[in-house]
């Protein structure tokens, strides 16, 4: 069997005495796309957070291409590079212009030239359809702009993996596609990715399969097509006809 | 609004002048030998206020920066040490940490065998440092702090380990916010300065008291002593602003 991307194995985390999650078990396939829906507080954040350790689990195991996140190894670090993440709110250095902020981990992680950082930036920049800014400072975008900006930043860094953690809830309606769009391009290239998003059009044109989080478990693990029509669990059929309502 | 109201105070004080046999201007008329020689005496004073508070300013600054790391840390031994300095320091009236620096220090130096003498000057200078130290720790503590945590997580995620989070992303965003409160604590350390008159040291408060003694004009005297602060605190907080909306257009 091929190497898993992602893989969570009987992963538990708690915030003090609150159990956040409850032996979460996930396998994500190179090249598998995610999309991980849940009421709020259900612990979708925290999930994906402890898969690029911005938050450490208590117990279980949690591997990237078969590399195990423990200790501070050098293989961790490989491990971690492999993955990119793109936040709700952004988090552009607001103190940098927009190729500054892509050229950021290319000349001081990666250690390249700023001649070859700048042309990555630019690349990716033309990737995410926003040649035009690069000068511009990350106040002077709008919402979209910004967070395309971001996933431009991730990418700069050529991971294998891109985790999503409500990309476009931030984002005025209007601007939506536009970034939602560039994450279909990021899809169709192949890129694994784990997208924590309410945006069911998008799951269902992109999702290889549908998870549902409820209270700290994955609930339900489907590809979209039963997801939607047949969901298994009462509390995943209450949760998606009150999102599908409106 | 604030030059009319200086400007609304001098012309009441100085329509006094002759109207009232109770004023007595003459003592700094510039217009006479024996006021010009007291002006003269009162305004050079400012060099040593300025001298004082820019060395204690500078020193603040330093001891600040090494109180405040402490307190960033993650572990909790760490933070507490900055809490006890910073609560400790931010206790102790001036005076009495002055007078504990002045007369009290030499004496624990030399029961360790250090035989040193505090002269006012440097004793006014360490008290002043010292006792500032603790704001300016909790303006760098707070300034860091303030930079929000999913800057620190963006930074980490593109791979950036500690030192260069610290040095490309947190920094850079910090000390804008850092610049400000720091440049306006000067302002207090200016007008703390004032109590190194009483361990004699020659600054502007020293010079306006002994004037008071042999001219025995202390309205007069203590009022022009009071401008004299107000000239100089005007001109530092006119600068402070100026670095304010320097700052702010760099961020765009
Ligand atoms: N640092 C923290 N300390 C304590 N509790 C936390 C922390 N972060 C999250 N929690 C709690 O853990 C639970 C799960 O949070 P999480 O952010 O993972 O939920 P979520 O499914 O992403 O919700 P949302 O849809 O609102 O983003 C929530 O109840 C939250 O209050
Ligand atoms: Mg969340």
């Amino acid at each position: 069997m091929q190497q898993a991307a992602i893989e969570l194995v009987g992963v538990n985390k708690w915030f003090d005495s609150f159990h956040v999650l409850k032996d979460i078990d996930l396998t994500v396939a190179p090249g598998e796309k995610i999309v991980v829906c849940g009421p709020s507080g259900s612990g979708k954040s925290t999930m994906v957070r402890c898969i690029n350790r911005l938050e450490r689990h208590q117990s279980g195991t949690i591997r990237i291409d078969g590399i195990e996140l423990e200790g501070e190894g050098r293989n961790v670090r490989t491990a971690l590079a492999e993955i990119g993440m793109v936040f709700q709110q952004f988090n552009l250095f607001p103190h940098l212009s927009v190729l500054e902020n892509l050229m950021l981990g290319p000349l001081k992680v990666r250690g390249k030239s700023r001649a070859e950082a700048e042309q990555i930036a630019r690349r990716y920049l033309d990737r995410v359809h926003i040649p035009e800014q690069a000068d511009k400072y990350p106040g002077q975008l709008s919402g979209g702009q910004q967070q395309r900006v971001a996933i431009a930043r991730s990418l700069c860094m050529e991971p294998r993996i891109m985790l999503f953690d409500e990309p476009t809830s931030a984002l005025d309606p209007e601007m939506i596609s536009e970034v939602l769009d560039v994450m279909v391009e990021l899809a169709a290239e192949g890129m694994t990715m784990i997208v924590v998003t309410h945006e069911m059009g998008f799951a269902r044109k992109v999702a290889d399969r549908m998870i549902f989080m409820d209270r700290g478990e994955i609930v339900e693990s489907n590809p979209p097509g039963p997801f939607f029509s047949a969901p298994e669990s009462e509390r995943c059929r209450a949760f998606l006809d009150r999102i599908l309502q409106h | 609004m604030k030059r009319f109201l200086v400007a609304a105070g001098l012309l009441l004080l100085l329509s006094g002048c002759s109207s009232s046999t109770a004023w007595g201007w003459y003592v700094i008329d510039p217009s006479t030998e024996r006021g010009r020689i007291n002006l003269q005496f009162l305004i050079s004073g400012f060099g040593n206020t300025i001298l004082l508070s820019v060395i204690a300013a500078v020193m603040s600054m330093f001891l600040g920066l090494i109180v405040a790391l402490p307190g960033l840390s993650d572990q909790r031994g760490w933070r507490w040490a900055n809490r006890v300095y910073v609560e400790f320091i931010r206790a102790i009236p001036l005076l009495p940490m002055l007078f504990w620096v002045f007369y009290g220090l030499p004496v624990v130096l030399k029961s360790m065998g250090i035989k040193v003498s505090i002269d006012p000057f440097w004793g006014a200078i360490i008290t002043l440092a010292l006792a500032d130290s603790a704001f300016t720790a909790e303006i760098y503590r707070a300034g860091i702090q303030s930079i929000a945590r999913g800057q620190r997580e963006a930074a980490q995620t593109i791979g950036l380990n500690r030192a260069q989070t610290m040095r490309y992303v947190i920094l850079p965003q910090a000390i804008r916010r850092i610049l400000p409160p720091l440049a306006n604590q000067f302002i207090y350390i200016v007008k703390m300065s004032a109590f190194a008159s009483v361990i004699g040291m020659q600054e502007l408060t020293r010079r306006a008291n002994e004037l008071v003694v042999t001219e025995y004009r202390p309205l007069e005297i203590y009022t022009f002593l009071i401008l004299e602060y107000l000239v100089l605190v005007l001109v530092i907080s006119q600068a402070v602003r100026w670095l304010e909306n320097r700052m702010r257009v760099d961020e765009r």
